[in-house]
């Protein structure tokens, strides 16, 4: 995803640590066992006693566990920063945030890219195919070994909402509230064929070598080419125009076909500066999770969802045309055939998929007083100021 | 059963007084929420809205209301029978394109319906069209014919009238004239009539 915003730095979190838990054994989805896995997570904000204020932030496919904050030394200020802070929408002076890289991810969570510990080299293609609920199931470890019987929230945008529809399916009575933002129940065959694309360039490029790159060169090419698709997907036609018009970019290599265009040479360089951070094999199976995912376990998700106590907050955006509204507007008629307390809201935005990581003002106010009331309503017996 | 405040809209009051406590109420053009947040307040409703309007959205969320995002007409088609004791259509009818299919779903969604109507046979109006031959702007019908939401213009008569020919129960009718109600010679005097309606 796109991480060009303003950060404000005055309402930080400052500086944070990325944490490791390890735990023996996953049972997967498909019946099998694998371990050990370690997750990477950090957390913001301070657990009350009662253990009532947790939001567990679920992050999108190439995201990690550093969702808000700097790091020592460093201004690597989070993903989802303008969010979480002090005053913000996941305020820290209220909430205790928890977000970790996922099962299956290479920000130092147990990955593809892992060492096994039975062969003392990278796990590459040995590593298990995962799905979205063996990402959830993993995450529900977590949340036991720090103690939280019942979440606050759970909430994420893009393949981090396909994670908190998995929560919702699987595990609601340890939730009090949800927020899917910009997301699906199910794949639609077009967003299975842009993950297919990026895959194919993948494996297509020559240094990927089914997998077992980790001592050579690493498939640069082919993974900044999927980022290149990816980053199209998410903008708009609308962003794109504003942001890069057909100016041209001055240039004088004597090769024909160089960047000319101010919009090749930004994807070139999210390309470029994406392999830096992310492992191709982490591509291939986090993407294959995503589209092979289904919430409602090819049932209607109203079956799945009915009686449950969860309340809702879904959110789309206008200019999605990776993720459209009508995918989360058939979030919103499961839940309202289940009857389940729900708010959904279609933010005007010209941004694309990109838009949940950048719409700050208006998704800030709906998660900020959904998160109010949900807290109010079921644990606040003082007064709790605004 | 009445709770009355002074600064309450007159027409929320008299939909307020009209729904259960404790009941489940769905607020079709909710607007800003003030209607829903009052009858979850003061009667402890369980209440849901519909609101197209992405700013008026917002202002619901901040009152801590649960509402969606999205137009009437394909809204409301998606819930199961009889899934609320009562439908609102508070001043919203007039905007909808398919009323009459959105009567029949809203009869059908709810046990029972509240259709709150600006009067288009009020005095002034008629005044209005009669001596200066212009397309009314008065009482509960402010907009100028260039600016209205309103699709459909209907008075207390029209309504009563096609309740009847769709087999609809009128369980109560209320009249305002401002704040106070009208008893007599509603369609004449009355700027908004309030319907509860039951199949």
């Amino acid at each position: 995803m796109d991480k060009e915003k303003k950060t404000n730095q005055s309402n930080s979190v400052g500086i944070v640590k990325t944490k490791n838990f390890t735990f023996d054994s996953l049972k997967l989805e498909n019946g099998e066992k694998f371990g050990p896995v370690t997750l990477a997570y950090e957390t913001y904000g301070v657990l009350n006693p009662e253990k009532t204020n947790a939001i567990l932030i679920v992050h999108a496919l190439t995201g990690d566990a550093h969702a808000a904050g700097v790091h020592e030394g460093k201004d690597n200020f989070g993903w989802w920063d303008n969010f979480i802070g002090p005053g913000k929408a996941f305020d820290t002076d209220k909430y205790f945030i928890i977000c970790s890289n996922v099962f299956g991810g290479c920000k130092g969570s147990t990955g593809p890219s892992s060492i096994n510990p039975k062969t003392g080299k990278a796990y590459a293609l040995d590593f298990p195919l995962i799905s979205i609920n063996d990402i959830v199931n993993a995450q529900k470890h977590l949340i036991d070994h720090l103690g939280i019987e019942k979440l606050l929230s759970v909430v994420g945008g893009s393949m981090g909402g396909h994670q908190v529809l998995s929560w919702l399916a699987n595990y609601s009575k340890r939730l009090r509230s949800a927020i899917p933002i910009a997301t699906t129940i199910k794949h639609s065959p077009q967003q299975i064929a842009f993950n297919e694309v990026g895959r194919q360039s993948i494996m297509a490029d020559a240094n990927w070598k089914s997998g077992n790159y980790y001592e050579g060169s690493a498939p640069s090419k082919g993974l900044a080419v999927a980022r290149m698709i990816g980053h199209i997907t998410y903008m708009s036609d609308k962003s794109m125009a504003e942001k890069f018009g057909r100016t041209k970019k001055r240039m004088s290599e004597p090769f024909k076909f160089t960047a000319d265009f101010e919009v090749e040479g930004y994807l070139r360089y999210r390309g470029d500066n994406f392999v830096k951070r992310f492992d191709a094999n982490s591509y291939l199976y986090i993407t294959k999770a995503m589209d092979n995912f289904d919430a409602s376990f090819g049932k209607p998700l109203q079956e799945i969802l009915r009686g449950i106590k969860t309340k809702v907050l879904i959110i789309s955006f206008k200019s999605d045309w990776l993720y459209p509204a009508y995918q989360s507007k058939e979030i919103v008629k499961a839940c309202k055939l289940a009857g389940v307390e729900t708010t959904y809201c279609e933010i005007d935005s010209t941004y694309g998929h990109d838009a949940f990581l950048l719409e700050v003002q208006e998704e800030s106010h709906l998660i900020r007083h959904f998160l109010k009331k949900v807290f109010y309503t079921y644990e606040v017996t003082g007064e709790y100021g605004a | 059963m009445s709770t009355e405040h002074k600064d309450i809209q007159s027409d929320h009051q008299v939909i307020l007084d009209l729904i259960k406590e404790q009941s489940t109420v769905l607020d079709l053009g909710c607007g800003p929420g003030d209607l829903l947040y009052l009858l979850i307040k003061d009667k402890k409703v369980h209440g849901q809205g519909i609101e197209i309007d992405d700013q008026a959205i917002y202002k619901c969320v901040a009152k801590g209301l649960n509402v969606f995002h999205g137009d009437i007409d394909s809204g409301l088609s998606e819930f199961g029978d009889k899934s609320f004791d009562y439908v609102v259509l508070n001043q919203s009818m007039q905007q909808i394109l398919h009323v009459d299919k959105v009567l029949v779903d809203a009869l059908r969604v709810g046990k029972k319906v509240i259709v709150g109507l600006p009067n288009f046979a009020y005095y002034k109006s008629r005044i209005q069209m009669f001596f200066r031959g212009k397309a009314p702007v008065a009482g509960a019908l402010p907009y100028q014919w260039y600016e209205t939401p309103n699709l459909h213009f209907l008075s207390i008569t029209d309504f009563r009238d096609y309740c009847r020919l769709k087999k609809i129960h009128i369980e109560r009718k209320i009249c305002l004239g401002g704040k106070r109600k009208v008893p007599f010679l509603a369609n004449l005097f009355a700027q908004v009539g309030i319907f509860l309606i039951s199949k």
